[in-house]
């Protein structure tokens, strides 16, 4: 069976590009790091590819703001190359500064001009934290169903995040709304016991306890905790020691990408 | 035009960084600020319509969600009533690392005229505040004047930077008298003695010339104690008076204190630390004391490189560039090590005053150790998060003495592919530099390390301070690693202090060189042909490159926007010669720039100190001591730095700096996956303790081995195949008192070495850590960091620290004795002692292996090295990092002393000793791995949340609820 091809964008200070390709090769798909020069000259093509991911790092060092100058370039130098990708059905996945850049992008939560609606800001401990966090993704609910990426979660997942602006803000309380009626909220921060919960469970103040979105489609997924960092029980950092557990709860989110390629592109 | 842009947060929005700076000025005990708000500010330059600069602000420097802006608000910050505006800008030619992004940006939106792009910080203060309380808030906390200004203050804006006009300087030494010989060495921050400068002089007197200033400037920075290390090479004439004071409560199988007879030392490093190295002939040992890190294997295709510097200097004058600089510049050693190594962990280790110091006390000159202590934490963060390397492991330790000299330790270890492990320049190989642009930045920076402080050093010293860039060095190390691959270079090595003068004279040093300085990269115009050649720029690497390979790698860096330039030619000459715009600057034999320097011969002295024996009354109730000791700032969690670090990207992170049920516990050692595709892991740790050198800095070293090592076998680790790193930060050591205990430390290092059988493969001295004031001089206490590397077959076998079930079994393994000199108890009382603890190192040997077969075996549930506090800190550790109670019984802990107390047996700080925690059922398994060791079960874990001691009368001496314990540990650096 022939394997997805997953195009990892790389730029000066992306820097989860490595584990990100080694999670969706760990979930049967073909990886290839790319350079957005590679993109924006012509020298590899988008089309080419059925995922897009962007993985953690601070692009150009996320002077400006988080995700800003990478998020512009794809706005205006690949802006037609991506509204093909995304026509033809294709995923896009977004990790922490990935996220950041669909965001800024305006490609999450989507809408029909691209207009950026929300975004990842400053945290309100005012500061880069790196902890683990509880997620819910609820099962067998219609949330669960629109994102392609999750499905088959259990009820709470177990992440590492690491940022410095993570903080979950839309423009006004009706895009929120709007998030939550169509579903696009795909994760939530809460506490081990599933329940909503505050700081440092909630680590940045997202609004709602937002950690990860999808576009109307379910087929682009932004989130700021890392299941590339937990894909292998050997990251828990209470190292589980169970040996029925094969793999990190990360994991699933890479195969459900995979799957949805080798099913449906 | 010029238009100044202010970019400041919605209203509604939480603006983190004006209430940051609200809460650092309270810190200060300034009171009248009722608030304070921050705005970023920006000024372009450049022929651009209205238009283009709406689009600039709107698309790129705002965040439309959460931010707004106003284009020329009216010009100079105004200062009004209870409103104080204070914008702090960069100096001219400081690099500003947001204009490189920021100029990208606006290109990318399709707009060409923009030249230039500067960035400052404007924080509205709100509040009634006197001219001289905003002074302080501005100097103590908002700028550094060795870097930034004030704007508006006086006469700032960006001033151009003047043409410079060539012409070559010659420096009179031929005719110089010694007088004026020292002079010279003064006023050029040379830091070269008078036999150094007669035997530059006898080289020119040859050469019929005076040397111009280049050449003089060369000599000076390869000479230099920084990277020289000339005390450590040189000869050392050394006495010792030890009256080995037989205290009554010393046992006699106790090691006594070893009396090294050897008088007269011809390099140091060479009958110590590579004596060890070379006597152990591992044959794991790749590369030791030659390339920028030590090499080991560690799989069948892989090796792993280490190295640790400090950046002592820097950081005191100006903590976040000077820590930010320091972890870029150890991160270039395993970059440059072998044909380039891809960096896979940090590790950072920090010695500060303490928090707490009054301002009162502060000697003049010295910045408050609380903001020197964020600014390195910042620093650090920022760099390593930045080029994606995990901080997995680190230390912070405080004492007074560090308040003009804090210690800032910085680690990276590097995996390189087995076939790329060494280097050869050849003759005809083009001399290519790469990364970033040189400025008039970190001059001096070699030399300037290889002197005292002073209280003037923040003026004449500002050169050498600098600010780091870590996305240009991120991306230069992605297309390095490209070019390895492809093989397009023979040789690689950073330009670290010194600069180009230091790389290239490194890499031609068996051949000879010639580069033309007006081909190097520029950051802006003005520079001198010499200040081109010994600027510490930072992000710069040095490649050497086969002609036929030229192109191709210029093509593949500017593929990914990193400059890369050809500026010279390795050639068979023997000589190095620089040419500026057809001049000939420098023409210097390479002989004698690397062997020329004269051996340095200083005098040691060594005499064992007696210190007061505190009085301490044994207290039936030794709750409040343990919570005191839990709240030392030593001791208590470092949580707040450490979650400001990455300390899991690349996806290798095993075990974690913190650990536990809520994951909050302190781990021992660091365990990291480096190649994600095995179970192979490198374990991470470090020994440091100073306060041991107060009373023999013999002992400090031994224990500091001992130390990384126990951590090592703590979290699952052996003795197998295990590597060390010696750092040593030290007084003037041209102050016989100060070298003596270098000396003593450095035999600590061989013979700790050399019983355990872990061989040194690199290292790094720090000397001349002394602040003098008014003639006053305060020298930091010797203090030694080792650091340890091992490579652990399966990390699955990682043990972790913190207590997993109630019912199960606690032993204490490792002889506990009255072991308190350089305790942290003592230390409460204001006390050194004088019972240092020492080292048994054929038992401790035994006690490591038998702990590494019950680990690999899956016997051990928990285990936690005792070391600072304890073995009731330990306990306590463990106990609260699992949310499970304890109950121990001090009748069962092998205690050996003539003293019975309970407070001794707690908190004596003896080494290798561990408590582990067991299953009931694997008691026996587990007791006769132990056979023959000393070992004892102290106690369970229990359900309830209370940790109980009971003393030796068989009573509670400690009663204390979990939540209280972990308060204590917690609450002094919850910042």
């Amino acid at each position: 069976m022939k394997k997805p091809r997953v195009c990892i964008l790389r730029t000066a200070g992306t820097n989860c590009d490595k584990e990100t390709a080694f999670a969706f090769e760990k979930a049967q798909a073909e990886t290839e790091l790319v350079h957005i020069n590679q993109l924006v000259g012509g020298n590899k093509k988008l089309a080419d590819y059925q995922i897009l991911a962007l993985p953690g790092g601070f692009s150009y060092g996320d002077d400006l703001g988080a995700g800003k100058i990478l998020a512009n370039e794809l706005r205006f130098k690949l802006a037609d190359d991506l509204k093909d990708f995304i026509k033809a059905g294709k995923l896009i996945i977004g990790i922490c500064n990935g996220f950041q850049i669909l965001v800024k992008s305006g490609l999450l939560p989507g809408n029909q001009n691209l207009a950026q609606e929300s975004s990842l800001i400053i945290n309100d401990s005012g500061k880069f934290e790196d902890r683990w966090v509880y997620l819910r993704a609820a099962k067998n609910s219609q949330r669960a169903a629109l994102c392609v990426w999750a499905k088959d979660l259990p009820e709470t997942i177990y992440l590492p995040v690491a940022h410095g602006e993570g903080k979950f803000i839309t423009n006004n309380k009706i895009t929120l709304s709007r998030l939550k009626e169509n579903n696009q909220i795909v994760f939530q921060y809460c506490g081990q016991d599933g329940k909503s919960a505050g700081y440092p469970d909630n680590p940045n103040g997202s609004a709602e306890s937002i950690a990860g979105i999808c576009d109307l489609t379910g087929r682009i997924l932004g989130l700021m905790p890392h299941p590339e960092r937990h894909i292998d029980p050997a990251q828990h950092p209470r190292l589980v020691r169970d040996k029925k557990i094969k793999d990190g709860d990360g994991l699933q989110i890479f195969i459900n990408g995979v799957e949805y390629c080798r099913k449906n592109l | 035009m010029v238009y100044k842009i202010e970019v400041k947060d919605s209203p509604g929005v939480f603006d983190a960084v004006g209430k940051g700076a609200l809460k650092d000025i309270f810190d200060l005990g300034i009171k009248g600020v009722e608030d304070v708000f921050f705005a970023q500010a920006y000024t372009i330059e450049g022929q651009i319509s209205e238009a283009q600069l709406k689009l600039i602000c709107e698309e790129l420097l705002i965040d439309k969600i959460s931010q707004e802006y106003s284009v020329n608000p009216s010009g100079k910050p105004q200062s009004a009533g209870d409103k104080h505006i204070i914008e702090v800008a960069y100096n001219p030619g400081v690099m500003d690392p947001v204009e490189e992004s920021a100029l990208k940006g606006i290109k990318d939106l399709g707009i060409e005229g923009v030249v230039s792009f500067k960035t400052a910080k404007k924080y509205i203060l709100q509040g009634k505040l006197s001219d001289s309380q905003v002074k302080t808030i501005s100097e103590k906390l908002l700028y550094n004047k060795l870097i930034q200004h004030i704007v508006g203050a006086q006469g700032t804006g960006h001033r151009a930077q003047a043409e410079y006009k060539f012409k070559v300087i010659n420096v009179d030494l031929l005719g110089a008298s010694d007088k004026v010989l020292l002079d010279i060495s003064k006023k050029g921050q040379l830091f070269l003695n008078l036999n150094e400068m007669l035997a530059i002089k006898k080289y020119f007197q040859k050469a019929g010339r005076n040397p111009t200033d280049l050449e003089l400037e060369t000599v000076a920075q390869t000479w230099s104690e920084h990277c020289m290390h000339k005390t450590f090479r040189g000869k050392i004439e050394y006495t010792e008076k030890i009256q080995n004071p037989k205290s009554k409560i010393q046992n006699k199988s106790q090691i006594q204190n070893p009396k090294i007879k050897i008088k007269k030392i011809n390099n140091l490093l060479k009958s110590t630390i590579m004596k060890a190295t070379k006597e152990l002939k591992k044959p794991w040992c790749v590369s030791v004391f030659k390339d920028n890190s030590g090499i080991i294997e560690f799989d069948d295709k892989y090796n792993v490189c280490f190295k640790v510097e400090t950046h002592n200097h820097p950081s005191a004058l100006e903590p976040f560039g000077g820590a930010n600089t320091g972890i870029g510049g150890v991160i270039r050693d395993p970059m440059g090590t072998g044909l380039g190594a891809k960096p896979v962990l940090n590790t950072d280790v920090f010695c500060f005053a303490p928090p707490d110091y009054p301002f009162s006390k502060l000697p003049k000159g010295t910045l408050h150790p609380k903001r020197v202590a964020k600014g390195v934490v910042s620093g650090v963060r920022d760099y390593g998060n930045k080029m994606g390397i995990p901080t997995v492991n680190g230390a912070v330790l405080f004492h007074d003495k560090f308040v003009g000299n804090p210690l800032v330790y910085c680690g990276t270890a590097g995996i390189l592919p087995k076939e790329k492990s060494f280097k050869q320049v050849h003759t005809g190989d083009l001399v290519v530099v790469v990364g970033g642009r040189t400025g008039r930045d970190g001059i001096h920076g070699a030399t300037f390390s290889s002197g005292e402080l002073t209280h003037e050093s923040e003026t004449i010293s500002s050169g050498a301070v600098q600010i780091g860039n870590p996305i240009q060095e991120k991306k230069m190390l992605d297309v390095i690693l490209k070019a390895r691959d492809e093989n397009l270079y023979t040789a690689i090595t950073d330009c670290g202090a010194g600069g180009l003068s230091s790389a290239v004279g490194e890499m031609g040093q068996e051949l000879g060189a010639e580069v033309y300085l007006e081909k190097v990269p520029l950051k802006y115009d003005g520079l001198s042909y010499m200040e081109i050649w010994i600027s510490e720029s930072q992000e710069r690497m040095t490649l050497s490159v086969p002609k036929e390979n030229i192109n191709r790698l210029l093509e593949i860096f500017a593929k990914e926007n990193v400059e890369a330039t050809v500026i010279g030619e390795f050639t068979n000459t023997k000589r190095l010669k620089l040419y500026y715009r057809g001049n000939l600057v420098c023409d210097l034999a390479m002989e004698f720039l690397h062997e020329g320097v004269p051996q340095i011969a200083k005098k040691a002295e060594f005499a064992i100190a007696k210190h007061r024996e505190p009085a301490i009354r044994p207290a039936k109730n030794l709750t409040p001591q343990l919570l005191k000791l839990l709240s030392h700032y030593d001791i208590c969690s470092k949580e707040w730095i450490i979650r400001q670090y990455d300390h899991e990207v690349q996806g290798g992170s095993v075990l974690k700096p913190l650990t536990g049920i809520v994951n909050d516990g302190p781990s021992d050692a660091a365990v990291v996956k480096p190649v994600l595709n095995s179970s192979k892991g490198l374990i991470i740790s470090n020994g440091i303790n100073f306060r041991y050198g107060f009373i023999d800095p013999y002992w400090m070293a031994f224990s500091c081995v001992e130390e990384s090592l126990r951590q090592i076998i703590a979290c699952g680790g052996s003795l197998k195949q295990v590597a060390i790193l010696d750092n040593f930060c030290w007084g003037n050591p041209d102050k016989p008192d100060r070298l003596g205990g270098l000396v003593r430390a450095s035999y600590g290092c061989y013979d700790a070495a050399k019983q355990f059988g872990v061989p040194f493969i690199s290292g790094k001295d720090s000397l001349y850590n002394e602040f003098t004031v008014h003639g006053k001089s305060i020298a930091i206490p010797g203090t030694l960091l080792i650091s340890a590397i091992s490579v652990m077959d399966d990390v699955n076998k990682t043990v972790s620290m913190f207590a997993k079930n109630s019912g199960d079994l606690v032993y204490i393994i490792g002889q506990t004795k009255d072991e308190l000199g350089g305790s942290h108890y003592f230390d409460l009382f204001n006390a050194i002692g004088n019972n240092v603890p020492k080292v048994d190192p054929k038992q401790a040997k035994k006690i490591f292996n038998a702990l590494s077969r019950a680990s690999d075996a899956g016997l051990i549930k928990a285990m936690h090295d005792c070391s600072d506090g304890g073995l009731a800190v330990a306990a306590a550790e463990m106990a609260f990092s699992g949310g499970l109670g304890m109950d121990i019984f001090l009748s069962e802990v092998p205690y050996q002393a003539q003293t019975e107390r309970d407070d001794f047996i707690l908190f004596s700080e003896s080494n290798s000793r561990f408590i582990v925690e067991i299953e009931k059922n694997r008691q026996k398994q587990f007791e006769n791995i132990l056979k023959g060791l000393p070992f004892g079960l102290i106690g369970c874990i229990n359900p309830q949340k209370q940790f109980r001691v009971f003393g030796l009368n068989g009573k509670a001496c400690i009663d204390a609820g979990l939540a209280k314990l972990k308060e204590s540990w917690q609450a002094p650096l919850r910042w």
